[in-house]
């Protein structure tokens, strides 16, 4: 018997109870949703904190200073000379400094908002572009000119959308002239990208109330280079301090390594509590198969009489128990990629699930039908006919 | 497994001194005490008993449906004592087809479907299955009730099906078990008259069965008593007893 004969026969019995064989994939189904939808959102979300990552750049480098022992400083001359040292590895030296609650002043309208103290090269490594005016440039930096660099959201709250360049603002009631204004990232909101004041780290010094620059972000020639630039980092600040705690550098891509085994743990977490109820929903098949073994004895025992070996037997049951389970699956594929999009879609994420999720869906719902048809199936075979054809 | 079955053997069944002990708890139940007998090529035999002589696991060994404890038998020259199970299945298969007082049809299958049944298991193609199945259907002029369930059917007809299932593989023994035992008199004649055809194409027919007047049907009665065979002569009178 071959097995496209085993399979209109499985089928055939299939469709003769269809509520049972839906109750019997019902478990499968939930399994294989619940697996599906788990696995995307958490792919989904991993996507997203990883683009916002990515955007930060995959050349990025952050180096900490953290002055816990506070005899040794370096300064951001000493921090350039990174640059002349490995020409080859680093490509720019951006220092990072934040005030996050400075009180921004224009005439009588007044708001709190981060100011960052940085240099000329901060618009080569945070991916942003000018918008109008021009952003602050190296001779801000050496003049420790008072000059500033706006977001949309201040143009808007100060200067209630007019064009702000060479207009004075106050922070935190020094006078700063603005020269530019930063094109909008983030639709312009409180709190984001775009509620921002740039200004040369050199002006800043009252604003910080610190000369020590604490933050840095190194930027290596290119991605490849990223892991010796970091490296060449750690030596040169080892060489300067002479005490490892005393920095911390890392590199965005290995954040992202970071990040992406925590998240690749989840996955596997939830899928393997999902996967928990799939193995629940093959119980579920082996307890129906087992007991329509039973019901079956006396067609069993027909169809050895009339020539039926065991792997034909066999081959029908387990292949009804597969048909089933795959059923269940690709029902539950189905299912789970809907739920998947629309949570996705409530969440605000690309949670549509990746093929190669479904495909192992798919391939582990049809390897429970085997695994648990397998007991069912083998006692079907071994039925002896003679107490088969007696059964009732 | 041997895939090649003899045939054209001098004796169609040939049981050579079976026993079947069953053991029960500390008892011996012997259902078969040392049977012989031999049938030869397109006869007609009853097997006639009370319930409880043996005459059942005398069927069972006949249709390969079990193995004797002790002894040998062979159907058309293939040994089919101390076979494995799916050895069994194979001559169950190619040599004997089994109708059952109960018809025992699969009721999800069609009419044509159970004829079909012994095909897929004997592995012909197709496009021949259509022709064997044809063919059985017409014989027992079931051909326009070929799409019905059997719970659609008569007994009679329903009996006739299984008649033509056991006719579709074309085997040499044909193997009635009380096949008139559910039906009423008039269609059980019909059915009888049926296996006696089929005994004058060729076949051989045993027919298992409690009733005297049925088992005279045959050309030659074998009456079974407490495993043992106390009469075996032909119906015609040319009466010679063995193994009292």
């Amino acid at each position: 018997m071959n097995f496209s004969q085993a399979f209109k026969m499985a089928m055939k019995s299939i469709s003769s109870s269809k509520l049972r064989t839906f109750l019997t994939m019902l478990g499968i189904i939930i399994g294989v949703c619940a697996v599906i939808v788990l696995v995307s959102v958490v792919q989904g979300s991993t996507g997203q904190i990883t683009e916002s990552i990515e955007s930060l750049g995959a050349n990025a480098i952050s180096v900490n200073l953290t002055g816990r022992n506070s005899s040794k400083k370096i300064t951001y001359d000493k921090m350039d000379d990174l640059i002349e040292e490995y020409p080859d590895l680093i490509k720019y030296v951006v220092p990072n400094m934040t005030s996050s609650n400075a009180m921004v002043k224009r005439d009588n309208e007044n708001i709190t908002t981060s100011v960052t103290g940085t240099n000329s090269d901060y618009m080569n490594v945070n991916d942003r572009e000018i918008m109008v005016g021009r952003f602050i440039n190296s001779l801000d930096t050496e003049n420790r000119r008072k000059n500033a660099v706006v977001g949309t959201y201040i143009v808007n709250e100060l200067f209630g959308g007019r064009n702000p360049v060479g207009e004075n603002i106050k922070i935190n009631n020094e006078i700063f002239k603005v020269v530019g204004v930063l094109e909008a990232v983030s639709d312009g909101e409180e709190g984001s990208n775009d509620d921002v004041v740039i200004v040369p780290y050199t002006a800043g010094r009252t604003l910080f109330k610190t000369d020590v620059i604490r933050s840095y972000s190194v930027w290596a020639t290119t991605s490849e280079t990223v892991d010796s630039a970091t490296d060449a980092i750690k030596a040169f600040l080892y060489r300067h301090f002479r005490d490892e705690d005393e920095y911390i550098v890392i590199s965005i891509a290995s954040m992202m390594d970071a990040i992406s085994e925590i998240t690749d743990m989840m996955a596997i977490l939830t899928a393997g509590i999902a996967g928990i109820s799939l193995v629940v929903g093959g119980i579920g098949i082996m307890n129906i198969m087992l007991v329509s073994v039973t019901e079956r004895t006396r067609e069993i025992g027909i169809r050895k009489a009339i020539g039926a070996r065991r792997a034909s037997i066999m081959t029908q049951f387990l292949i009804e128990s597969i048909v089933v389970s795959s059923m269940g699956g690709i029902i539950g594929i189905l299912l789970g990629t809907a739920g998947s999009v629309i949570l996705g879609n409530v969440m605000g994420i690309n949670a549509f699930p990746k093929f190669y999720v479904m495909l192992i869906a798919f391939m582990f719902s049809a390897a429970i039908g085997i695994f648990f048809g397998w007991a069912p199936a083998n006692k079907a075979s071994k039925l002896n006919p003679i107490d088969a054809l007696h059964a009732d | 497994m041997s895939e090649k079955l003899i045939s054209g053997a001098e004796y169609m069944i040939d049981i050579r001194n079976i026993k079947k002990i069953y053991k029960m708890g500390e008892n011996e139940v012997r259902a078969l005490d040392g049977i012989d007998l031999k049938i030869k090529p397109n006869e007609f035999v009853a097997i006639i008993g009370p319930s409880g002589s043996g005459k059942s696991t005398l069927m069972n060994m006949i249709g390969c449906l079990d193995t004797p404890t002790e002894g040998d038998f062979y159907i058309d020259g293939n040994m089919a004592s101390k076979l494995k199970d799916d050895e069994q299945a194979f001559i169950r298969n190619k040599k004997v087809g089994f109708i059952f007082q109960q018809y025992n049809l699969l009721s999800k299958l069609t009419v044509e479907e159970n004829v079909e049944l012994p095909l897929i298991y004997a592995g012909v193609p197709q496009s021949k299955r259509k022709e064997m199945v044809k063919t059985a259907l017409e014989r027992v002029e079931m051909y326009d009730r070929r799409h019905h369930k059997p719970s659609e059917l008569s007994g009679g007809q329903q009996q006739r099906t299984s008649i033509a299932r056991a006719l579709a593989a074309r085997p040499p023994i044909i193997l009635a078990d009380e096949p008139t035992g559910a039906l009423d008199s008039k269609t059980g004649a019909e059915v009888l008259k049926m296996l006696k055809e089929l005994h004058s194409e060729g076949k051989t027919v045993v027919l298992i069965t409690h009733d005297n007047k049925i088992a005279h049907e045959a050309d030659r009665i074998v009456r079974i008593m407490d495993g043992k065979i106390v009469f075996d002569s032909a119906v015609d009178g040319d009466k010679s007893e063995v193994n009292v």
